[in-house]
């Protein structure tokens, strides 16, 4: 009785990895999944931190892409290892503050020490030459191949058919004839396979689950790393990026005001960590102010907040400032006029 | 048969289900696990890794602002 042999599959939650994982199971292979979590795929934060989004479904699409397979899913916390990943990146930023060739790269070169270690015989990605502008180009495939240490171990089944031979095939665990020679752009031949498998409802994440890739985002992690003087960056930070208006005033601090009530709540969590202000006579957001502000400065704050309370058009809005050690104090101040705010405070 | 509680409080998904992984990685067939979660995304997240794992859901409710799976572990 010949051998079953044994696959991890990189599992994002889209429709490639789903598609790979599938073709390769279909060859006989023992596949399971692997999901790294680097701490910038928070597609899913947002849904949970924000009141008009918690209706909306929060389906783990790597976990819901190991049930529809029928695999067991790791999911793998690399945020520490990650940030050398995002401070320096041999390969450079793609449009925003995007590693991704790099990513991939080391994506895999963990994918290659889990093999290791669980006696697993090959990598599958379903990367498709050309179907992303940084990372997944023909010149790229050996690039990831080469420098994450797996060389042939590596097998891309939606495209294998345009790619060298892997070990697999050459061992005659998997069938070349049964991978695809997928390229380009178009996801019309995905689309196609999943028909095929009977796959209906599948996530397609435009650019991915990394926050990393959004423009908005990446901005607000630049100014962060240009207050700090260097790029560093903590699981809070990664956070706080994602909620609330930030507007920096002044070089050494900024204001994050939560949008509504949802934000205000997740902020809430973080008043032992950064002076606060909230509105007492007007409704109005919570706010919290990160970096050492003077006292004209959580004045401007303030004036910041009562801008986006109920009491806007009021003479004076009256708001609590908290420190970090729990002590308040009211302050009463006049909102601040929209033209007061110059746009490059906006970050 | 044990029971254990897992502190994941103030954790955003998936933190909570690598936390509710790596306990169960050191927890013998039959504990029961009790994780207590803010994150209402782990009601459907959990479950969802406990289906594809083999543990099973015993119980999911929430108190408040809180979110509790009870799971007993599998072989």
């Amino acid at each position: 009785m010949t051998e079953q042999r044994k696959a991890v599959a990189l599992i994002s939650g889209g429709l490639d990895s789903l598609l790979a994982a599938k073709v390769i199971q279909e060859q006989g292979i023992h596949v399971e999944g692997i999901n790294f979590y680097t701490g910038f795929c928070v597609e899913g934060h947002t849904h949970a931190i924000r009141k008009k989004d918690q209706k909306k479904s929060k389906r783990n699409n790597a976990l819901w892409v190991a049930e529809q397979l029928g695999i067991k899913l790791h999911i793998v916390d690399i945020v520490e290892e990650y940030k050398d990943i995002v401070f320096n990146p041999k390969h450079g930023y793609g449009a925003n503050l995007n590693p991704c060739l790099d990513c991939k790269i080391f994506m895999v070169s963990k994918a290659l020490e889990w093999i290791r270690k669980k006696d697993f015989d090959f990598i599958i990605t379903g990367e498709v030459i050309g179907q992303r502008p940084m990372s997944q180009r023909k010149e790229t495939m050996p690039v990831v191949s080469g420098e994450s240490g797996a060389e042939d171990l590596l097998l891309r089944p939606l495209c294998g058919k345009n790619l060298p031979q892997t070990l697999p095939e050459r061992e005659g665990w998997v069938e070349r004839g049964g991978l695809y020679d997928f390229s380009g752009r178009s996801r019309k031949p995905q689309m196609a396979l999943a028909a095929k498998f009977g796959f209906e409802d599948y996530a397609q994440p435009a650019g991915g689950c990394c926050f990393l890739t959004d423009a908005q985002y990446s901005v607000k992690l630049a100014d962060l790393w240009r207050a700090r003087g260097s790029k560093q960056y903590e699981m809070d930070d990664i956070m706080l990026l994602k909620v609330g208006r930030h507007l920096r005033p002044a070089p050494h601090y900024k204001v994050i005001i939560a949008r509504e009530e949802g934000e205000g709540n997740f902020l809430q969590g973080y008043r032992k960590q950064f002076v606060s202000i909230k509105t007492i006579s007007h409704a109005g957001p919570l706010a919290l102010i990160d970096g050492e502000p003077t006292a004209a400065d959580i004045e401007l704050a303030a004036r910041l907040v009562a801008r986006y309370s109920q009491g806007r058009d009021a003479d004076l809005v009256e708001l609590e400032v908290m420190d970090r050690e729990g002590t308040s104090y009211p302050l009463k101040v006049e909102p601040i006029k929209p033209h007061e705010i110059p746009q490059e405070w906006h970050i | 048969m044990s029971r254990v509680t897992l502190d994941a409080r103030r954790l955003l998904c998936p933190m909570p289900v690598i936390r509710v992984q790596d306990k169960i990685a050191t927890l013998a067939p039959g504990t029961v696990l009790e994780a207590i979660c803010t994150d209402p995304g782990v009601m459907n997240d959990i479950p969802a890794w406990c289906r594809i794992n083999g543990h099973k859901v015993i119980e999911t409710r929430s108190d408040r602002a809180e979110y509790i799976v009870v799971i007993e572990v599998g072989e």
